[in-house]
């Protein structure tokens, strides 16, 4: 029941993650952060197996700055997606791979055209201009379809996501503790303050 | 001979012994078949197990029967009413069986049932529910009220629990005594009222659009606008559900009936006109 958000709007990415950390019955974690900041404009959120969640993200961090330190100068979104489904890809047909589902937002630091990738444990990659992972595609992919469009701003944005956020927490039976929200801009990613204790009532 | 004839050529109904002697000869006494609803199980010791050995198409990609699932219903309640949408597919594992099936039943004037689950299991039993309430109607001299045949339905649906019924159905309608009324009842026996309720495999994505802009001082306008467009997200996103979008408005002067209409131009107009859907391209230039 983990959730992975994202929208991407005329100058930004949204990125948000739910916080709660759990393992069968039991939360763990009430403020887990389930983002990796790969380089100065591109950050991958993450869901999947315990364990291979945060080692493989960690895994395409490290590559992703070795690069940026070997270079003076960061991939864009697009190859840093490609470079991640080549990863899953190969790690799919090895003995034990990689169960990660993953979305990974930019903005491309010479176009300053937004970007959003959405990549499965399977290693399908998909540009797309809102994407979901989990249960919370079921809830909010019908959302984004009517409410969003390409040239919305971060203020819309984000409202756009509490219009989500909302949803589930109606509908969904579980718990997920609130979200972290993360933008990314050309001037980098920013932290979004996010309401999660706005209490939502089913009709 | 005449004695070891007679012994096996019983009517098929009395060769398993899940009747009682008293319950066939209620079966034998009359020619005429009766109205009682003791159906004929199969001969195996757990019928719901066999059934769902047979049927599940889930667990069992190559199962005889391949019931007709999947659906996209709603119904919610609002100042004006109930809306009641649906859309007209029914399929058979990964079969398109139809794309025109009417999914509201229209019980008498002014009730009106859905359907979701399986197709056969719906068709027959509102279609029952539908003679019960004119039973009623006639017993009573007044007209039925919403709760009454919502837990006739629930009831029946009891009965029979685990024996492999399946069905989610809604019941709307509008009496003197209750106003506008809507109730949920599943083959689990659940029987709930509420505002608000979507059922079948399409259901989330109907919910998402539904609840994001729901409120109980809708307008007319606005509640069957917002009732088509949630089974429009649904048959977008939900391969089990599409076809026509079955309207319905009830009112205090019984049900009225807004159109069965295609969804591909509605899809392509919404895409167009409103600029939503914009995850759908009509270029083919988009580079991966």
């Amino acid at each position: 029941m983990e959730v992975l958000l994202g929208i991407t709007g005329k100058d930004f990415t949204l990125i948000a993650a739910s916080k709660a950390a759990m393992r069968g019955a039991t939360i763990l974690k009430v403020s887990d952060d389930k983002t990796r900041q790969l380089n100065k404009h591109t950050l991958m959120a993450y869901s999947g197996e315990a364990g291979d969640t945060v080692q493989f993200a960690d895994y395409i961090q490290a590559n992703a700055q070795l690069y940026s330190m070997r270079n003076e100068s960061n991939l864009s979104p697009s190859a840093l997606a490609h470079f991640v489904r080549g990863e899953l890809a190969t790690s799919l047909r090895s003995r034990n791979p990689y169960n990660v589902n993953l979305l990974l937002g930019g903005v491309d630091p010479i176009t300053h055209k937004s970007s959003l990738y959405w990549l499965d444990y399977l290693a399908s990659l998909a540009p797309v201009p809102y994407a979901a992972h989990g249960y919370a595609q079921y809830y909010c992919l019908s959302i984004l379809d009517k409410h969003h469009h390409p040239d919305i701003t971060l203020g819309q944005g984000i409202k756009l996501l509490t219009l989500c956020t909302d949803e589930l927490k109606r509908r969904l039976p579980i718990d997920f503790k609130g979200m972290t929200v993360k933008a990314v801009t050309k001037d980098g990613v920013v932290d979004i303050q996010f309401d999660d204790d706005k209490v939502v009532k089913a009709a | 001979m005449d004695t070891l004839v007679a012994r096996y050529s019983r009517p098929t109904y009395a060769q398993n012994e899940l009747f009682t002697e008293q319950e066939q000869e209620e079966f034998a006494a009359g020619s005429t078949p009766n109205l009682s609803l003791k159906f004929a199980m199969p001969p195996v010791a757990q019928p719901s197990a066999w059934l769902r050995a047979a049927t599940d198409d889930r667990s069992n990609p190559h199962c005889p029967i391949k019931i007709a699932h999947g659906t996209t219903t709603l119904a919610f309640r609002f100042q004006g009413g109930i809306v009641v949408a649906t859309d007209s597919r029914a399929t058979a594992g990964n079969w398109i069986a139809s794309q025109t099936v009417k999914k509201v039943i229209e019980i008498n004037s002014d009730l009106l049932g859905t359907m979701a689950g399986g197709a056969a299991d719906c068709q027959y039993w509102l279609a029952w529910l539908g003679m019960q309430c004119r039973l009623h109607e006639l017993r009573h001299k007044r007209r039925i009220s919403v709760a009454a045949a919502s837990k006739i339905l629930a009831n029946l649906v009891y009965q029979y629990k685990g024996k492999g019924l399946s069905m989610g159905t809604m019941c709307a309608g509008v009496t003197k005594e209750e106003g506008p009324a809507l109730y949920y009842i599943d083959s689990d026996g659940t029987r709930l009222a509420g505002n608000l309720f979507c059922v079948g495999s399409g259901q989330t994505f109907a919910y998402g659009v539904l609840d994001a802009e729901y409120r109980y001082d809708l307008t007319v306008e606005e509640a069957l606008e917002l009732g088509s467009r949630s089974i429009l997200a649904a048959t977008h996103r939900d391969a089990y559900s599409g076809g026509f979008i079955n309207l319905y408005h009830v009112k205090e002067s019984g049900w009225e009936k807004h159109g069965f209409t295609d969804t591909n131009p509605v899809f392509w107009k919404t895409k167009l006109e409103k600029g939503e859907f914009s995850n759908v391209t009509s270029d083919f230039s988009e580079e991966v």
